[in-house]
Parts: C-alpha cells; sequence; structure tokens
C-alpha cells in the first residue's frame, strides 16, 4: 500500500496537438479510494495509464509513496490493473492467468500456490481455477480480472471501467462487492468510471475531469452539494440537476429570482448580495429532490403553484415535470403522491440550496450563507466554503 | 401460407438453380478428369481415343516416366518452399506483432509502404534481384530462391497478421506488461498462442504461392535448381521429339498435387486466406 | 509552468525493450525501403540507359520508350493485354457473381460444390496452361471430343490461330480465377444483413430483382476489391502464356509480362524490357491510386 501523488502532471501527443492532459494535481492518502469520473473523451483513462506507466507523461511528476515512478516503466511501478474487457489471456486457465504475473517475477511455485489459493477464496473462483476464460461468464471474468491483480498484492490497484460490460443487475451487486472489499483489504485504488452512481457510492475522493481537466477534486459528498462548475453539478445526480436561465432582479433591497410557472409567480430570496450580480445572467440550479411539496411544516418558504406535464413514477419515487421559466424542471417527490397530469401542484423551494452559476463561464457564483435561519432542515449540512 | 402458395414456381426456379450449378461442377472438373485419364493412357490409346474416352488399357508409364523426369526438380520445389514459407511466416508474425501492438511514429507509414508490394508486379525488380543474388553468390540456387521468395512474400505474411492481431484488444498486451512481461515473452506466451488460425492462412497461402511460382523459378535458377514449374514448362514446352502427352498429363499432376493435397486438407484456411489477402489488400 | 520530469531511472533492460520493436521491424524496413523501393528505382534508371546483355549506365534519355512504342511486339502485347484483361475481368466476375447467387439460395452439398469451384485457384497457372493446352489441342483436343461426340462440323483451332489464341487464355484464366470471386461474393453475400432481403420481400419484390436491386449494390466494396484482384492478376499473367503459348503463335499471344521476360533475359535488350516493366508498373499504379483513393475516402467517411 501507498500513497499517490500526481504533481502536475501534462500529457500531449505531439506539439501543436491540444494537451490531453493538463496541470493535474491530485493527491490520495494509502488505502483511500479514488474516483476519475468524466464523460468519454476527458482523459481520464489517458491519465490512469499514465499512472501505469503504459503512456508517458510529457510534464510533471508521478509520486507512489516516495518514490518518483514518472520514467519508470509499469513493471517496476508496482502496480496492477484491472481492465474494462478484463483482458484475460484466453488461452490459458484462470489459474495460469492469475500466475503469469507471479512466475515472471520469479516467485517460487510453493508461493505461488498460496497466493492462488488466497486469492482464489477471497473471490470465490476455485471452482473455476482450471477453466479457459471463453468458459466463464461475464461476471466470472471480472472476478478473475480482479483475482489477477490482488494476486501481485501491488502498492497501487488501477481499475478501469471494470463493470460497464456487465449487466445492470450484476454491476450492482459487484459494486457493493468490490466496496465489501475495498474496506476489508484497505488498498489503494484508481478506479476510472463515467457512472456517476459509481464514483458516488464507491469512492472516497473524486475527481471530475472533463477536456483533460480536472473540474473538482473532492469528497463525493462536496462533489454533491457544492459542485464548482455547472458541468460538475450537470454531470454528478440521476436525475439531473435542474437548470433555469434567468436574470436575477433587486427588489426591496435584496437580490431576487423570478420564477413563473405560468400560472403563478414567485420571488425566490437569493442570499448573496453582490451589486455585480444585479440584472446578470446567470443560471440557477437546483436538484430535484430540493423541490417539496407545499406543506405546513416548511412555512415561510418560498412555494409556487405549478401544472403537471409528465409524471414517472419509478418505484422510490414519483418523478414530477412543470416548466419554471420556459425551462422543464423535474421534482423528485414522495412515491405516494401520484398527481394526474394538469393537476396543479404547489411546490415549495430552499432558497438556502439554490446555486448559481455564470451563464457565460459556467463557473460557480458567491457563496450561498442561509438567508434565513432554517432550524427545521437541520439534517442538510452545508458545505459552501469555496 | 404465401410461401406454400409460392411453392410451385419456386421450385422450378430452384430445378433451374441446382442445373446451373450443377452443369458448372462438371465444367470445372473437366480439365482435372482428362488430365488423370490422358495420364494414365498409353500414346497409342491417347492418339485413337478422345479426351474424355476411357483408356483402353491403363497405364502407370506416363506417370513412371514423368516422375522419372521431374523427380529432382519436384524436390527443389521442396527445398525452395518448406524453408521459405517458414522463414517468412516467422517475419511476418513479428512484424504484425510490431505493427498491431508496438507502433511507432513511421511504422503505420512503413505498413503503407508494405502493403504496395502485394500489388508490386515482380516485373520491376527482376533485373536489380538478380545483380543482386549474382553479387551474393546466389545465382542459379536454391538459397537464392528462398531468399527471393521471403523477400517478397514478407508483404502478404505481414499483412495477414497485423490485420488479425489489430482485432486483438491492446488491454492484453497492457495487462502483459502490467505482469511484467516483456516484448518476446508477451509474443510467446500470449499472442502466439492466440495466432493458430492465422498461421495456418499464411502458411498455406505462402506454400502454394511459392509452389506454384514461375517467374522467379524460371528467372533465378536453372539446370539443376530449378522448382517443378520450370522443369514442367520445360518438359511440355520441348519441340523435340514425339508429343507424350501421358507424361504432360501426369507430370502437370505432380506439379499440382502438393497444393491440391494442401488444398483439400485445409481448403477452409486456403478460402479464408484468399479473401483475407484479397479483400484487405 | 509545468515542471519537466527527468526520466533517468530506465534500467539498460528497459531501453533494451523500448528498442525492440524497431529492431525487430528493422530487417524488413531494410528490405522494403531497399528490395521493393530502390528496385523499382533501379530498374526505372536501367530504363534510360542502352543496356543490352548487361547492365550499363549511358543514359539514352527516353530512347527505350520511343523504340517501345515503336516495336510492333509491344503493340500487339499491349492490345492483347487490353482483349485478354477485359474479357478475362469480364466473365470471371458474371461467373463468380451467378454462382456465388446461386449458390447462397441455401443449395444442398453447398460445401463440396464450392471446393468443386474453387480448386483451380490452388494450381498453378503452368499446371493450368498444360491442362488447357491439351483441352484446346486442334485435331485431338475439345475440338476432336464434340466431333466424336456427333457434332461433326465443330471445329476448335484457336490455339494456332493468331487471331483467337488470346481467348485460350482467356478460357483458362477464368477456369482458374473464376472460383475465387464466387468464394470472395460468397462472402460478401453471408455478410448481407437478412432483415433487408425480409423487407424486400415484404415490400414485394421478387428475389432476382431484390438481388438486383439491392443485395448486389451492397457489394460494392467487393466488386471493387474483385476487379482489383484480376486486373491485378491479368497485367502479371506471365505462366499462363508461357506454359499454354509460350506467346505463340509467333507472337500473337504475347502479354506484357511475357514481352519484358523475353526481351529482358532471352534477346539481351534489358534497357527496353526496364522500360516495359515501368509500363507495367504505370499500369497497376493507374488501377491502384484510384482505388486506393475511394478505400481511404470510404473509411475517413466512417
Amino acid at each position: 500500500m501507498a500513497t499517490l501523488e500526481l504533481r502536475n502532471v501534462n500529457k500531449t501527443y505531439g506539439a501543436g496537438l491540444p494537451d490531453t492532459l493538463k496541470n493535474i494535481e491530485l493527491s490520495i492518502k494509502e488505502g483511500e479510494f479514488l474516483i476519475l469520473v468524466g464523460p468519454s473523451g476527458c482523459g481520464k483513462s489517458t491519465l490512469m495509464n499514465c499512472i501505469a506507466g503504459l503512456e508517458n507523461i510529457t510534464g510533471g511528476a508521478i509520486m507512489i509513496g516516495d518514490q518518483d515512478v514518472s520514467g519508470m516503466s509499469p513493471k517496476d511501478r508496482d502496480i496492477a490493473m484491472v481492465f474494462q474487457s478484463y483482458a484475460l489471456y484466453p488461452t490459458m486457465s484462470v489459474r495460469e492467468n492469475i500466475e503469469f504475473g507471479l512466475k515472471i517475477r520469479k516467485m517460487n511455485q510453493a508461493d505461488i500456490d498460496a497466493e492462488v489459493a488466497r486469492v482464489a477464496k477471497l473471490l470465490q473462483i476455485e471452482h473455476l481455477l482450471n477453466r479457459k476464460p471463453g468458459q466463464l461468464s461475464g461476471g466470472q471474468q471480472q472476478r478473475v480480472a480482479m483475482g489477477r491483480a490482488l494476486a501481485r498484492r501491488p502498492k497501487i490497484y488501477l481499475f478501469d471501467e471494470p463493470l460497464s460490460n456487465l449487466d445492470a443487475k450484476l454491476r450492482v451487486e459487484m459494486r457493493t462487492e468490490m466496496k465489501l472489499m475495498h474496506q476489508r483489504l484497505k488498498t489503494t485504488t484508481v478506479y476510472v468510471t463515467h457512472d456517476q452512481i459509481e464514483a458516488m457510492t464507491l469512492g472516497d475522493k473524486v475527481a471530475v475531469m472533463k477536456d483533460g481537466i480536472i473540474q473538482q477534486f473532492g469528497t463525493p459528498k462536496q462533489i454533491y452539494n457544492d459542485p464548482a462548475n455547472l458541468f460538475v453539478a450537470s454531470f454528478i445526480g440521476s436525475p439531473p440537476m435542474n437548470f433555469i436561465p434567468l436574470r436575477l432582479q433587486r427588489k426591496d433591497g435584496r437580490l431576487v429570482a423570478l420564477l413563473d410557472s405560468g400560472q403563478a409567480r414567485c420571488e425566490l430570496p437569493m442570499s448573496m448580495n453582490d451589486a455585480g450580480l444585479e440584472d446578470r445572467e446567470v443560471i440557477l440550479g437546483l436538484r430535484p429532490e430540493q423541490i417539496v411539496l407545499a406543506s405546513g411544516d416548511t412555512a415561510g418558504l418560498p412555494t409556487l403553484r405549478a401544472e403537471v406535464q409528465v409524471t414517472e413514477p419509478t418505484g422510490p419515487d414519483t418523478l414530477v415535470f412543470v416548466t419554471l421559466n420556459e425551462s422543464k424542471v423535474c421534482c423528485r417527490l414522495a412515491p405516494d403522491i401520484a398527481p394526474a397530469v394538469g393537476e396543479t401542484l404547489t411546490l415549495q423551494f430552499d432558497p438556502a440550496k439554490v446555486l448559481l452559476f455564470d451563464a457565460k463561464t459556467g463557473e460557480r457564483l458567491g457563496v450561498l450563507a442561509p438567508s434565513q435561519p432554517v432550524e427545521n432542515m437541520g439534517n442538510v449540512t452545508r458545505l459552501n466554503r469555496n | 401460407m404465401t410461401s406454400l402458395a409460392n411453392k410451385p414456381a419456386l421450385s422450378l426456379s430452384r430445378v433451374a438453380i441446382y442445373a446451373v450449378l450443377i452443369v458448372a461442377v462438371f465444367i470445372y472438373l473437366v480439365p482435372l478428369v482428362v488430365m488423370l485419364l490422358t495420364s494414365f493412357k498409353s500414346p497409342e490409346d491417347i492418339g485413337s481415343g478422345n479426351l474424355l474416352s476411357w483408356p483402353t488399357e491403363v497405364t502407370a508409364i506416363g506417370w513412371i516416366k514423368a516422375w522419372a523426369t521431374v523427380k529432382g526438380y519436384f524436390w527443389n520445389s521442396f527445398l525452395i518452399t518448406v524453408p521459405a514459407v517458414l522463414i517468412s511466416t516467422t517475419i511476418g508474425a513479428l512484424n504484425g506483432y510490431v505493427l498491431s501492438m508496438w507502433r511507432f511514429r513511421g511504422s503505420q507509414l512503413f505498413f503503407g509502404l508494405l502493403l504496395f508490394g502485394c500489388f508490386l508486379p515482380f516485373q520491376t525488380v527482376l533485373l536489380p534481384a538478380s545483380f543482386t543474388l549474382g553479387k551474393m553468390g546466389l545465382a542459379s540456387t536454391t538459397t537464392g530462391l528462398v531468399f527471393v521468395h521471403v523477400v517478397y512474400g514478407l508483404a502478404f505474411t505481414t499483412l495477414f497478421f497485423r490485420n488479425y492481431y489489430v482485432s486483438i484488444p491492446d488491454a492484453l498486451v497492457k495487462a502483459a506488461r502490467l505482469d511484467g512481461a516483456g516484448f518476446f515473452t508477451i509474443f510467446r506466451r500470449i499472442i502466439l498462442p492466440m495466432s493458430t488460425p492465422i498461421i495456418m492462412v499464411c502458411l498455406i497461402w505462402q506454400f502454394t504461392q511459392i509452389w506454384n511460382d514461375f517467374l522467379f523459378g524460371v528467372v533465378f535458377s536453372s539446370g539443376d535448381s530449378q522448382p517443378i514449374t520450370v522443369a514442367l514448362n520445360n518438359l511440355v514446352n520441348t519441340s523435340t521429339g514425339v508429343k507424350e502427352y501421358n507424361v504432360d498429363m501426369a507430370a502437370a499432376m505432380i506439379a499440382g498435387l502438393p497444393t491440391l493435397l494442401v488444398y483439400v486438407v485445409a481448403g477452409k484456411y486456403f478460402v479464408r486466406g484468399l479473401t483475407a489477402g484479397a479483400v484487405k489488400g | 509552468m509545468s515542471s519537466v520530469a527527468v526520466f533517468s531511472k530506465a534500467s539498460p533492460f528497459d531501453a533494451l525493450q523500448r528498442w525492440l520493436p524497431k529492431l525487430v521491424l528493422a530487417p524488413s524496413m531494410f528490405i522494403v525501403l531497399v528490395g521493393f523501393y530502390g528496385y523499382i528505382l533501379w530498374t526505372f534508371v536501367l530504363s534510360f540507359t542502352n543496356s543490352t546483355f548487361l547492365p550499363t549506365y549511358k543514359f539514352v534519355g527516353l530512347a527505350q520508350y520511343a523504340r517501345l512504342f515503336d516495336n510492333d511486339r509491344w503493340w500487339v502485347a499491349s492490345k492483347n493485354l487490353a482483349v485478354f484483361g477485359g474479357m478475362f475481368i469480364g466473365i470471371s466476375m458474371v461467373v463468380g457473381v451467378l454462382l456465388a447467387v446461386f449458390l447462397d439460395q441455401r443449395i444442398r452439398r453447398e460445401g463440396f460444390i464450392r471446393t468443386i469451384y474453387l480448386y483451380p485457384m490452388a494450381l498453378s497457372m503452368i499446371v493450368t496452361g498444360t491442362a488447357w493446352k491439351w483441352l484446346l489441342n486442334p485435331g485431338m483436343g475439345l475440338d476432336k471430343l464434340l466431333r466424336d461426340w456427333g457434332w461433326e462440323g465443330f471445329r476448335l483451332d484457336w490455339l494456332i490461330d493468331p487471331d483467337r489464341v488470346v481467348y485460350c487464355l482467356v478460357i483458362a484464366a477464368v477456369w482458374q480465377a473464376s472460383g475465387f470471386i464466387m468464394a470472395m461474393f460468397l462472402a460478401g453475400l453471408r455478410g448481407v444483413d437478412q432483415s433487408i432481403i425480409r423487407a424486400a420481400q415484404i415490400d414485394g419484390a421478387s428475389m432476382p430483382k431484390i438481388y438486383w436491386k439491392v443485395v448486389l449494390p451492397s457489394l460494392r466494396p467487393v466488386f471493387f476489391s474483385a476487379v482489383m484482384i484480376l486486373a491485378h492478376i491479368a497485367i502479371k499473367s506471365f505462366d499462363l502464356v508461357a506454359a499454354m503459348t509460350a506467346g505463340g503463335p509467333g507472337y500473337s499471344s504475347d502479354l506484357p509480362a511475357m514481352f519484358m521476360y523475353s526481351f529482358t533475359f532471352s534477346r539481351g535488350q534489358m534497357g527496353m524490357g526496364s522500360a516495359s516493366a515501368i509500363l507495367m508498373l504505370g499500369a497497376i499504379l493507374a488501377i491502384l491510386v484510384p482505388y486506393l483513393y475511394s478505400e481511404l475516402r470510404a473509411k475517413r467517411n466512417d
């Protein structure tokens, strides 16, 4: 086990070409689980290949423990990797697959046997050891690939979208299993995914990437509650955050956002009072679960009547779509609420949770502090500390 | 229900299709049958009968005479073909491995340059090649022919392996590198065991090409070092003496048998090689 | 802004590993550069010299090309190539496509039939030439066979008829290569999405119409590849002529490949032989370049 630190890592494929990785700064502690998440082409897989040594970086340094491994070949970095396609050697049995790296490292056969036995037991693949990869199901192949990585007991484990070739049900099972395994083995892990749920559930730390740049690096909670920009806010969360473009106005000396459902209007008082924000194009971000049905105990929060356009009962929730300021807005309501299309609901918002983004740059605007004390919302921790 | 209604018309056209296909089978078979029949006839028999008449007396005299004439050249062809096939396939496999999994700056350009070799009319290299063989002291030797066949077979063998290996996921090589395996270890332990089909295709293609070659044989060899195709041509096209068609046909069969045998035994790979080499080439 | 990392820890083993791919490819690169391109250049140079039996490097400009164009035999060879190439490609394509389409109709014993159609491709052109020379033998070959079978007036003496001898080459070459075209198209047909055929059937189209309008047009790439390969075989054809006619009678069945061989190696006209080789290369490039261009463009559009 070791720490991993990326110091100002850069990667280009040639002068004149756009940077594939740009000034990547990351560090994780021993035993931490780091997620690299982002859309395809964001550079997350390249970054992982650079950590593994499969590609060279063109600037900066990669530190594993106290050692700069930037110029080392992959085999000397003491890293194991699980690939999206599993990359099991097709002509070798499962046992030979797991043994391969150990044999090349000239471990003696008794130790190899012991190690294979340990890994096979851990992953419950003992009965598969003599089969060829082609005879295994997707889930079994996935386990063998993990077994091959675990067998070497390297300093760092790299996972390149290991679950994305599995069907939905198995993916959820394996996700839990991986988390259990990590809790047990406490291995330093870097995990690449494009799936934001995997990012939120597995990671100790999450780095959201786009265009070769780390957009935000933090705990899953920070990323979710306190996104650094519009991209992070839109990428993390399902159903995604609602975005309503509007212009802030000044009323009675305070900044307000005017929401219009077509049936009614309401003024959402803003927590900040920055003069620069007045009359400016902004995007207001609101997570679906932060829109609730108006009820007695949250009196005092702004309310708005709106007509239901579509309802999507998902089981655990009912997603209700309404229109605010000509934007489609999704509200995540309790499953027992089943409003008919055309029905009018009274919705309620907590202005303190509304996020503002610059309409042009997508950057987060201001820091929200509660405009009024909301004691009864105490279960929400505020992490707005940018 | 509609298919039932269509049945009569359908079967009529199907009869026609079968008829065409079967007639074609006979047409394709005729030369082989004629060769066989003629090779087992006596010269008098050939004069009195016709192409498809059954031999009045089946005699192996044609085969015996033909074998006596071409025996040495037949072994020459083996001496040329076997090493040339093995060497060009080995180099092709390594080239394909590099060109698909260890690409470097310029390797794609090289591949493009090499590909052109599949279309190269050999007439444009015959003279310089014969000068070179002369300088190397390999003129008119089977070794020289091995050399030439290796060089000009590389384009196809590399193409076969490269196209086969590009479909193997990169991740396999990456995984092996992380496991600590180097260039040759990966090739020997992981890539080569996966290559059986393409090795078969390549071996068979090269065997057929080199065994059947005439141009290089006639240009770069003489006398005792000639391959069977050249010997056959000399035998058939000599203008001296009485034509012995039974001997000609037996010699032609002898020259054709090894490749025919390969075709019958491993036709699947032969066809795959033809289409792969051709379509992609 | 970004600090440049110093990669210094590469061991000699790693350095070797890094160079291995290049080292492995190096001999082939040398062979290709010298044996392919260097030699082409060499031949090109020779075509501007007055070399006869031995190479000399007295440059005579385009004189060899001029001589070539004045040479009646070269023109016969070129004309023969046009006739032979055109007919060989055309007939092989028609036969190959037809057999492939017929074989694609869920035929019983398809594998066996396919094997028969394709076996000539395993034979040397010399063997093919020998066989067909015998089959087309005036007086003893098919000529006699059909008369024996009762077609009294049948005559087949093309092999000794200077105006028709080239058709003999066409017959033998088609026999050898058409099965291969069949195999290419059959492979192509097997790759056609069956739902397209079903959709066309539902639209009420007859099977011949479906093949003609829907299926075959979708095999355009196979079509081009096939023509490409046949043209290539035609231009390089040497062994077939050597075995069947040796260019005769006279030089009436000469092809450029045969011309090149006899002028370069038998008649001691190395300069002119080289010029003819370069023109053959030109002919191949004239077909290859547009083909590759369209291939590459198609790939880029994917």
